[in-house]
């Protein structure tokens, strides 16, 4: 039996058996006065990791990360070995490329660890990178950064900010080996439309946590992409907030967990502001033995949030035995004056109607299969919107599938 | 000329921790060309007949034999019974969210062809098959079975059965949850495959009603999980009149 399990927290689980794929599981709804989101913190926000207690695994943000993987990130051990992770930015013209200094007054603007990972990434980084798209140009080509691991560990911090009015689509790649503890800062002016796609290809031994906060401007778009395939770990915590009325963000995530990787991905979407939007989906396969993934969507409606609409979902497809899905929406609502709220999560066994009803068209079984997997992601790499990701992400899913089910 | 033979045919599906035998030694032959009309009761074993043939792994094949121009039907995956000329139309066709109709009819008839169709005239095919079956051309992108009403999916499936070109067609209830004009159209469209001549179709139903459209050679009637009666069409105005009751009390189990 595969093993798909959701928080106990869950008022309902479904798991294997019958298709549950497209069925909804329901989480948890919380009406209250004040925020658990921010309280079931082992510490409060901070940017100096010393004030974070070293984990030691039962915290909330903890309990479902192998930190013996970690590789010292998380306690301190893991020091920097200068060239470990090369980055390297193509900008079009008229997009400003600066690596700054510490004192920069940029940084930390959009958002502040939340854990002790991002806390310890942005206490030892030595130089910062800043992308910087000017008011109202809009990009006709994308903006790439790569970065690339050569074996080393590394902390990081990258800034990209649009002016008011900018439109920018951004691609991160991350390639090769590392340990990596990185934060990344999306600052949003009014009006300005970002779409950013963080791929993480990594090779198999390499570790990643990082926090990705998006600070939302007035009546801007922010649409995220989080594409994670590879690594041994990686563990990354978008999360966005909004500076400003009408702003809206659409958070989504693919991920393709083989065996004995770990992929985590844990969200929170801060509506403290009237008025805006939020829209999350992610969706992710596994395979193999002891591929574990989990997925966190907290979001939270504070009391000033009045017109707040947002939906936030999770669907798994477990392919075989012995992985591992842990799934938990958590939806505060601290004011009744919204235009809507929900959530959903899921997760599925392969359904093996499906697998019959393709065979009987003469499909063969391994090509159904790949069939029914790119089927399943089709919808969220369809509006990724640039055509070299779009397809690199579906050769992606096939080598996945080629190297498994084959 | 293409023969699907059925020897003696025992299966039985594992339910509520117990093996139940559903059926009990069936015995059919069905030639390129002949239609078979198999009717009978709710329950009477009807459609594990169809999935049986067809493969599905919920079914174990215990006793009997089925050979399809002297092939071993029951040796072959559920794959290859498809390409070997084997169609199930199915009385529940499944969803499969993210895949186009487009996408599986062109991915279906290249693993049956053993080649994939020129563009140009496969565009054309689909087409004017889609045309003959009243189905919107926009039904193309749509995902396979998703959303679809009930009448949409038969449709599909007989656009399949006319695209795929199989030797043995088994409609699986293909009649049940159509409306009269939905049920003219799809029967149609069997009508112009059988016309073909080089089809042998097994046509399941619980209603007579399809037959006043599609005209079987030989009607059977299947209880307790054989068949227990076979003639030709006038059993089917038998069975009208006299609905199924003569079999269920004690001729299944005679």
């Amino acid at each position: 039996m595969a093993e798909a399990q959701n928080s106990p927290t869950l008022n309902s689980v479904r798991a294997g058996g019958p298709p549950p794929l497209g069925s909804t599981t329901a989480g948890q709804i919380a009406v209250a006065a004040e925020s658990t989101v921010a309280t079931r913190m082992s510490a409060p926000p901070s940017f100096d990791v010393a004030d974070f207690p070293v984990p030691h695994g039962r915290e909330e943000e903890w309990r479902f990360t192998p930190l013996e993987r970690l590789r010292g990130l998380h306690d301190g051990t893991a020091v920097a070995t200068g060239e470990g992770v090369k980055v390297d930015v193509r900008a079009p013209e008229g997009v400003t490329v600066e690596t700054v200094g510490r004192d920069d007054a940029r940084l930390g603007r959009a958002g502040t660890p939340v854990d002790r990972v991002a806390a310890q990434a942005y206490s030892a980084f030595e130089k910062a990178g800043v992308v910087t798209v000017p008011k109202e140009a809009v990009l006709t080509e994308p903006i790439r950064i790569a970065v690339h691991g050569e074996g080393g560990v590394a902390y990081g911090h990258q800034i990209i900010e649009l002016g008011a009015f900018a439109e920018a689509v951004v691609v991160i790649d991350h390639t090769g080996d590392a340990v990596l503890a990185a934060n990344v800062d999306y600052i949003l002016g009014d009006g300005a439309k970002l779409t950013v796609v963080s791929v993480q290809d990594w090779d198999d031994k390499a570790v990643h946590v990082g926090q990705h906060n998006a600070l939302v401007g007035r009546d801007a778009t922010f649409k995220s992409f989080v594409v994670t395939f590879g690594g041994d770990v990686v563990r990354l915590h978008p999360r966005v907030s909004y500076a400003g009325t009408g702003a809206e963000a659409e958070l989504f995530g693919l991920y393709f967990t083989d065996a004995g990787q770990h992929q985590e991905h844990r969200l929170l979407v801060d509506h403290n502001t009237p008025h805006c939007k939020s829209n999350v989906a992610y969706k992710g396969a596994l395979q193999g033995d002891d591929a574990h993934a989990v997925w966190i969507g907290d979001v939270l409606i504070e009391a000033k949030a009045e017109g707040t609409d947002t939906y936030e979902m999770n669907r798994n497809l477990v392919l075989t035995d012995g992985a591992r899905v842990d799934s938990v929406p958590n939806l505060e609502i601290e004011t009744g004056e919204i235009v809507g709220a929900g959530h959903a999560s899921a997760t599925g066994r392969f359904d093996d109607e499906q697998l019959f009803y393709l065979m009987a068209r003469g499909i063969p079984e391994h090509e159904a299969r790949r069939l029914v997997v790119r089927g399943f992601f089709a919808e969220l790499v369809q509006q990724i919107g640039v055509e070299d990701i779009e397809e690199r992400l579906i050769a992606k899913i096939d080598e996945e599938l080629e190297a498994s089910v084959g | 000329m293409a023969t699907l033979e059925i020897r003696d045919l025992h299966v039985t599906v594992e339910a509520d921790n117990a093996t139940k035998e559903i059926l009990k030694g069936v015995d059919l032959t069905v030639k390129q060309g002949e239609t078979h009309a198999i009717m009978g009761p709710n329950g009477s074993g009807k459609s594990t007949l169809a999935y049986s043939l067809a493969g599905h792994p919920k079914y174990t094949i215990t006793e009997g034999t089925v050979l399809l121009d002297g092939e071993d039907v029951l040796e072959m995956s559920v794959d290859e019974r498809a390409r070997a000329g084997l169609f199930l139309a199915m009385q529940y066709p499944v969803e499969v969210p993210g895949v186009s109709v487009s996408n599986f009819l062109r991915t279906s008839a290249t693993a049956i062809r053993g080649e994939a169709p020129k563009l140009r005239t496969w565009v054309k095919e689909v087409k004017e098959a889609m045309e003959r079956l009243n189905m919107d051309p926009s039904f193309a992108e749509r995902n396979v079975n998703e959303g679809f009403s009930g009448g949409e999916k038969k449709r599909h499936e007989i656009l399949q059965l006319e695209l795929l070109k199989p030797k043995i067609a088994i409609l699986d209830e293909t009649d049940s949850g159509l409306d009269v004009d939905a049920l003219r159209i799809v029967s149609e469209g069997v009508n112009r495959v059988r016309g073909t001549g080089e089809v042998g179709t097994l046509l399941i139903t619980h209603y007579t009603r399809i037959l006043r459209y599609i005209k079987p050679d030989h009607v059977h009637v299947f209880s307790g999980g054989r068949i227990v009666e076979s003639g030709g069409a006038e059993l089917a105005d038998k069975l009208e009149d006299e609905g199924y009751e003569a079999y269920t009390k004690g001729g299944a189990s005679a």
